[in-house]
């Protein structure tokens, strides 16, 4: 197998005897949009840090493009960063901003004037060339700062959470901006988040950390539908999780009698679990759906309706006592199809939209 | 995560040669302070004798009550002005001629003191004032209000003013809010202030000088008049008694603005 | 706040600072255009009543000023003052700076207490930090043992009485004065800056130059102007570490108050070194508040 553009390999690092990042190895691809995912304090962002070279890995290597990027500052690297702050420098226009790491490698002026316009152009801040970033909106903000990062044509673009300081509206704009440029240029980009949305909506892969370590590696479709653990189940997305154990296991379905659900589920697996095993059957909540006749049917009394425009939300009570979610979505405008809380209802979900978990 | 860096060889030894050049001097004041021997220079054993000889100076003991007395009612007298105009540039918004009251407050922090002490001894001297006590008081007051309200002000705009509203809201007047919201929550600034307006009154020199009068002779004042006829060791021992009286009292202040001695919240 | 209470507080302010602070100076500034007589008050009154006149007659003189600006004592200790000011505030950026930008980059936990350091002393005594650094030059004292110690100087430097002495005395008096300043915009520049220069391809030493020094910009600019203005009319220095010859107004108007007890002429000479002052006043003023408004 060929080596990976950027391979990470067994990176460790701790501070002051806590560790941040443990033993983490991933393979990213040339061109692709990866994102690190995970809580804050999972060590994401540190090892984004020593991707930069902001920090030095106490043990494991970096190779970007066949070069092990351990020996260089970060200065020498080719690799560039948009800071979650932006890191703007206060004292110069955008266009300095944007110049700025053009200067460092000694590009001469013309050549300097003519990426800084292209950078311009591409972030769409044409008119704001001489403007200081305190003149400038947050969005228009994050434009230089990505414009900045972009401008030395750098191997590698870092992006610590690109999208945070912006608000809702603004944010889901950008994303397709951001997946508009990324396309024009085919520069690789990794991207630190903590927000599910925003990896999902721009990544083509994602890693879920979890207290130091990538617990799965994936497109974001399959990290969605085949959780591989509780923790990926309820970080990304929500889940009603069903605990149970084992009973029967043949052709690839499995039969778990859940106290939770107050029944025995059926659950399509591909792995084999031996009878007995403590495990967890995971329904996202618009795989859930009420009424009979589905392979694992269930009893509740509704407690509570949200309403979220396309969908609602509701809150059943199983008669084991556990609360689910289900999300219905709301393809009628008048919501009589909707039940009403105290009903008595049934629910239940098919053997082949469930995940079983055993970690 | 930037605070696990360490500093490097050539910052610390910027550290290292700054602090010494501020605390070398002092430290070789009070060591020598403990000289037996009447040569400054020539070490000639340990010894209390300079201290004993202050205890029965008193000329020296009278300053230091002249001082003292004068430090505690000239503080108190600037924590009660210099507030006022804290609470004028932070709490009355706009008004005519407040950039120029804005003005007038901090010139005393910049002016050179020799100009402070001739305007304020022209001043009594129009009023027909005889220099005195009272004279050093308001001289002394008079720039350590300034102080006071640079303290007092940087702590009232940080108090948040929907707490002040909140208070109006249900019903308490201005002024009792003032005294009953306002006050506790700029107390440890206050009391911070009051100690900074002591020592400054301690230390004064120039100032002192030209607003008093006979029978109010500071201590700085005594001790200049020593120094000028050279260098003794029993200057060293009061000068020493002197430095770790005013590191206390800052050291107290700082602890109460910290919010460590009287609590914040 | 509104209506009476506030009115009665800003008036009660007001009286106060024009008590202690305005009217202090418009008597400096009247008194410089008296003359010296022998009695009580030293000095003639500005107006006169004539016998019978409805208004008084202004009796101002100009005669101060002309002698200031014709005395050559008086413009060599204007010029001196400033020259020995400006060299102080220079030495003193040039070791407060890296001291400044150590603090500022030292561990968190550790930049509360370098901070109280670096100002204690300012709050200590400047006559006895003064007398201190005397000891230290004194011609017996450590640094010429050092020195003698070390083979550098066969016999021992007077530095005391010099224009070396009282600069050294200036630098070592309002040290804090710089540091201060200088690490509180220091301490606010935004390290992922610095991460961000470095990012781009910056060595430290360019990231120095190019970003921190600019950012620190407002804290060199205030740092200067608050150890050169009270320099400038510092009495102290020149008075126990200056010569017979050295020239500072701060001294010179002292000895013309005190021993001379010309008080016309070291009014008029107070006017003028407050004339001289107020251009680096008002820089340090503008700075002031335009980061209050920054803070705001």
């Amino acid at each position: 197998m060929a080596p990976a553009f950027l391979a990470i390999d067994e990176v460790a690092k701790s501070f002051a005897g806590v560790s941040a990042v443990d033993g983490v190895t991933l393979a990213i691809e040339r061109g692709e949009i990866f994102a690190l995912l995970g809580p804050s304090g999972c060590g994401k962002s540190t090892l984004l840090r020593m991707i930069a070279g902001f920090e030095a890995p106490d043990a494991g290597r970096i190779v970007l493009d066949g070069e092990d990027l351990g020996p260089l500052p970060p200065y020498r690297r080719p690799v560039n960063m948009m800071f979650q702050s932006y890191a703007l420098f206060p004292h110069m226009t955008v266009a300095g901003n944007i110049a700025f790491g053009l200067k460092q490698e000694g590009l001469p002026a013309p050549a300097i004037g003519r990426r800084v316009a292209e950078m311009l152009r591409l972030v769409r801040l044409e008119g704001l060339a001489e403007r200081r970033p305190h003149q400038l909106s947050g969005g228009q903000r994050q434009r230089v700062a990505l414009a900045r990062a972009l401008a030395k044509r750098p191997k590698l673009v870092l992006l610590d959470e690109p999208l945070a300081a912006l608000d809702r509206k603004l944010r889901e704009e950008t994303q397709f901006e951001l997946l508009a440029i990324h396309r024009r240029l085919g520069t690789t980009f990794v991207i630190v988040t903590h927000d599910q949305d925003e990896a999902m909506t721009l990544a083509h892969r994602l890693a879920v950390m979890d207290r130091g370590r990538v617990v799965q590696v994936g497109p974001p479709r399959e990290v969605y539908e085949h959780p591989a653990t509780r923790f990926v189940a309820t970080f990304i997305g929500t889940a009603n999780l069903l605990d149970g154990r084992v009973t029967d296991a043949a052709g690839g379905v499995m039969r778990v009698e859940s106290a939770a659900a107050a029944a025995e589920l059926s659950v399509l697996h591909d792995g084999a679990v031996p009878p007995g095993a403590a495990v967890s059957v995971a329904v996202r909540p618009e795989k859930l759906r009420l009424g009979n006749g589905m392979e694992n049917t269930l009893t509740g009394e509704v407690e509570e309706l949200a309403f979220r425009g396309d969908a609602t939300l509701c809150r059943v009570r199983l008669s084991s006592g556990v609360p689910v979610t289900l999300s219905l979505p709301n393809r009628e405008r008048t919501g009589a199809f909707l039940p009403r809380p105290g009903e008595r209802t049934r629910l239940g979900f098919a053997a082949a939209d469930a995940v079983l978990l055993t970690s | 995560m930037t605070s696990a860096r360490r500093l490097g060889p050539f910052n610390l030894a910027a550290l290292a040669a700054g602090f010494a050049l501020l605390y070398l001097p002092i430290l070789a004041l009070a060591v020598y302070s403990f000289n037996d021997g009447r040569m400054v220079a020539v070490w000639s054993g340990w010894s209390l004798r300079w201290y004993r000889s202050l205890i029965d100076n008193r000329l020296m003991l009278d300053s230091a009550r002249v001082t003292l007395a004068a430090g505690a009612v000239s503080a108190t007298l600037a924590l009660v002005a210099g507030t006022a105009a804290a609470l004028v540039l932070a709490r009355a918004g706009r008004f005519l001629g407040r950039s120029a009251f804005a003005g007038l407050v901090y010139v005393p922090l910049v002016m050179p003191e020799v100009i402070i002490g001739i305007s304020l001894l022209l001043l009594f001297v129009q009023l027909d004032l005889d220099r005195g006590f009272p004279t050093l008081v308001v001289a002394h007051a008079s720039f350590s209000a300034a102080f006071v309200t640079v303290v007092v002000h940087s702590r009232l705009v940080t108090v948040d003013r929907s707490i002040e509203e909140a208070a109006l809201d249900l019903g308490s007047p201005p002024a009792k809010t003032f005294f009953l919201v306002t006050v506790p929550m700029i107390a440890p600034a206050m009391a911070a202030a009051w100690l900074l307006a002591f020592t400054l009154s301690l230390d004064d020199l120039v100032i002192a000088s030209f607003a008093t009068g006979p029978g109010a002779t500071t201590l700085p004042m005594r001790v200049y008049s020593q120094v000028r006829l050279g260098v003794t060791p029993e200057i060293n021992a009061i000068s020493t008694l002197f430095i770790a009286a005013v590191a206390g009292v800052v050291a107290l202040a700082s602890l109460v603005n910290k919010g460590l001695l009287f609590g914040r919240k | 706040m509104s209506g009476a209470g506030r009115r009665l507080l800003i008036a009660a302010a007001a009286a106060w600072l024009a008590f202690v602070v305005l009217a202090p100076f418009l008597i400096v500034l009247k008194i410089s255009f008296a003359e010296v007589m022998q009695g009580r008050p030293p000095f003639t009154p500005l107006f006169a009543w004539a016998e019978g006149a409805l208004l008084p007659s202004l009796r101002a003189s100009l005669a101060n000023y002309a002698l200031l600006l014709s005395d050559s004592l008086y413009l060599d200790s204007y010029l001196s003052s400033l020259r020995l000011a400006a060299l102080a505030t220079l030495s003193a950026l040039v070791i407060g700076l890296p001291m400044a930008h150590a603090m500022a980059r030292a561990p968190q936990r550790w930049r509360p207490a370098l901070l109280v350091f670096a100002v204690l002393p300012f709050w200590s005594s400047s006559l006895i930090r003064v007398y201190a650094w005397i000891g230290i030059l004194n011609d017996d004292g450590p640094f010429n043992a050092l020195l003698l110690w070390l083979g550098v100087i066969a016999r021992p430097l007077a530095i005391l009485n010099t224009d070396i002495g009282i600069v050294s005395g200036l630098v070592y008096s309002y040290l804090p004065f710089m540091v201060l300043p200088l690490y509180a915009s220091l301490e606010r520049i935004d390290p992922a800056l610095l991460e961000a220069a470095s990012d781009l391809g910056c060595r430290p030493a360019g990231a120095f130059f190019k970003i921190t020094l600019p950012l620190a910009l407002p804290g060199i600019i205030a740092g200067c102007l608050l150890v050169f203005i009270p320099a400038v009319g510092e009495f102290v220095v020149p008075d126990l570490m200056g010569g017979s010859d050295t020239l500072m107004i701060g001294k010179t108007l002292w000895t013309e108050f005190f021993n001379n007890r010309d008080w016309p002429l070291a009014s008029a000479a107070s006017v003028l070194l407050i004339l001289l002052l107020v251009g680096p006043i008002v820089v340090l003023e503008r700075q002031g508040s335009k980061r209050a408004e920054e803070r705001s």
